[in-house]
């Protein structure tokens, strides 16, 4: 038998003018939860910018993928700013060749600087020793200063991030997914490393789409907005949950990756081919990433 | 020739949750399969065997032969059974892993290393038959479920196994789409292909099938016969909770009577 409750409809609860149901903008944490999913979502997974016809995407992804470690190599290895500068500002006039507006590109490249370089970049502004710009306090023989020097290096290591993080993302944006795993195959990057990278990002994907679901599933079944406490509390919980889920799917997505005689080579259609283009951009790119190491100095 | 063979396969998931007990049965080639049962009787999970992704902690499975365990099916065997063998999950999520429809579909035959024309051509075509053609392009996470479904199904279907094993081939689709899917599974199976279809769909069984396996509640086989024997012993069906007492409208009068699962279209015999 079925429960009364369960078929007995409830008394009215919409046009109570005292309490305004659910009404309102989204709360802070679940605007910043779904607000990087869908970041992470957009960053990683359009495949509209490597779609596009611009000149990195018309770039065989073999010879693109070379010619980015050689600019990632010049740019971990330059020694002065403003040759660096010059590199940094080079990423921009690629990505504008390659249909990415810029603040699009500023944006994604931007998210990711903090990531690396803040925690390196932070105390290296006031423990550079030198002459003090700003003093914030000086007790005994200890002073805590900005000094001239501590912020150009930290100024350098953010430069040096920035570039190094701009050659990533345009990579990534302007290659698609398993045409970038296959050129990596082709340099010889082993296996597991390759199948690991591709696994991670399929299921970072479905995890997205579970977040955004749950977050729809939650709100279809609140009826009063919770506090900001309440609110982490369940997103704390929440975590444990998707941790549990997100394994069982993976094993999921790798059985039917198995399924369809997956054996962890990453194949893709088309074949790649090299254009004149492709030749003429990988002089250019051997001679620029001499003449960096030479301007920028080595030592 | 027997395409699978299985002898008291017991199984449970992280060795806790039983999911199949002492299951014996076999597929022959070219036969139309039915497994039906209740949810949770382990449908899934024997497909899932009979894909050997997973392997039973008792019992025995045979595949075209030769056992089918974790360490058999390595290398030149794995090839051939990749190949001959195909699942359709019952989760499309699952299923879907490219970053578009047409990777998802040319996926598998790229596996087999089939050349890039007759890649192209089976996608086109399996698009086409699909009326997938318009979501080329698209992402499958972007897609409606029923789509995802259908996107499945052309991925399955481009890999030409000989073997389909269906975890709920229609769930989800529209009448169209499930008509079309139907046709093909039968039109395949008259081309000689081997069809092992879990479904709650009763009204499709007998097209699907000319053998049946039903599953217990207890996760064992129930029962094995003729879809027109099996479908027509209605006092069994309800036991298994395959049919189950409904009340609905007439026109003019409301009567209660046993009918299967979904609500789908049926006739009435007064
Ligand atoms: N990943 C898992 N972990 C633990 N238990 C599981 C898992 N998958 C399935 N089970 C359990 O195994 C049993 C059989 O599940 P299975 O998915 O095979 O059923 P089914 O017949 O396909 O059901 P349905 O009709 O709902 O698809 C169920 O009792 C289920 O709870
Ligand atoms: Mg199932």
């Amino acid at each position: 038998m079925r429960p009364a409750w369960l078929v007995t409809k409830m008394e009215d609860l919409a046009a109570c003018p005292c309490c305004t149901v659910g009404v309102g903008g989204k709360g802070f944490v679940e605007r910043t939860l779904l607000g990087i999913a869908s970041f992470f979502k957009e960053a990683i997974f359009s495949e509209e910018i490597a779609r596009a016809p611009g000149f990195l995407q018309h770039l065989d992804p073999r010879v693109k993928l070379f010619s980015f470690a050689l600019f990632l190599v010049a740019a971990s290895l330059m020694k002065k700013a403003l040759p660096l500068l010059g590199l940094y500002l080079f990423t921009l006039l690629l990505a504008s060749a390659s249909r990415i507006t810029l603040g699009f590109f500023l944006k994604r490249v931007f998210f990711f600087i903090p990531l690396f370089s803040g925690l390196i970049a932070l105390p290296a502004l006031f423990l550079v020793p030198g002459e003090p710009l700003i003093t914030f306090f000086s007790l005994g023989g200890f002073t805590l200063a900005i000094t001239k020097s501590g912020l150009s290096s930290a100024f350098f290591l953010v430069l040096r991030v920035a570039t190094s993080v701009s050659f990533a993302v345009l990579l990534v944006l302007t290659t698609r997914w398993p045409q970038l795993l296959k050129a990596l195959r082709i340099f010889k990057l082993p296996q597991v490393f390759v199948l690991i990278l591709g696994m991670t990002h399929r299921y970072l994907y479905l995890l997205i789409a579970l977040i955004e679901e749950m977050h729809l599933a939650k709100k279809s079944r609140t009826i009063q907005r919770d506090g900001l406490r309440k609110e982490q509390r369940w997103v704390a919980s929440r975590i444990g949950f998707l941790f549990g889920k997100s394994r069982r799917m993976a094993d999921e997505v790798y059985q039917a990756m198995i399924s369809r005689g997956f054996d962890g080579e990453a194949r893709v259609l088309d074949t790649f081919r090299m254009t004149r283009m492709d030749v003429l951009w990988l002089g250019l790119s051997v001679l620029l990433f001499v003449l960096a190491l030479w301007i920028g100095g080595i030592a | 020739m027997k395409i699978f063979e299985l002898k008291d396969v017991s199984f449970a998931y992280l060795g806790r949750f039983p999911a199949l007990r002492a299951v014996s049965l076999e597929v022959r080639a070219g036969e139309k399969v039915a497994i039906l049962g209740a949810n949770g009787s382990g449908k899934s999970t024997l497909l899932r065997i009979l894909n050997g992704l997973v392997f039973p902690q008792t019992g025995e499975v045979k595949a075209f032969g030769q056992p089918l365990t974790e360490n058999g099916l390595d290398g030149a065997f794995n090839r051939f059974f990749r190949s001959k063998v195909a699942l359709l999950f019952q989760n499309p999520d699952a299923q879907l892993f490219c970053p578009t429809v047409f990777d998802e579909v040319a996926f598998g035959p790229l596996q087999l290393d089939l050349p890039p024309e007759e890649i192209h051509q089976r996608v086109e075509d399996l698009l086409k038959l699909l009326r997938l053609e318009a979501l080329r392009d698209r992402s499958p996470y972007e897609l409606s479920l029923g789509e995802k479904k259908k996107v499945a199904v052309a991925a399955v279907f481009s890999t030409n196994p000989d073997v389909l094993l269906l975890d709920e081939p229609t769930a989800s689709l529209d009448p169209r789409s499930t008509r079309t899917l139907i046709d093909l599974l039968v039109e395949a199976n008259e081309g000689g292909k081997t069809l092992v279809t879990a479904t709650h769909d009763l009204h499709l069984v007998p097209e699907i099938s000319d053998r049946v396996y039903i599953f217990s509640e207890e996760k064992r086989v129930a029962a094995e016969g003729r879809p027109e024997e099996l479908l027509a012993d209605v006092e069994q069906l309800a036991k298994w909770n395959l049919i189950h007492l409904h009340k609905h409208a007439h026109q003019d009068y409301w009567h209660a009577h046993l009918h299967e699962h979904p609500s789908k279209e049926h006739t009435h015999n007064e």
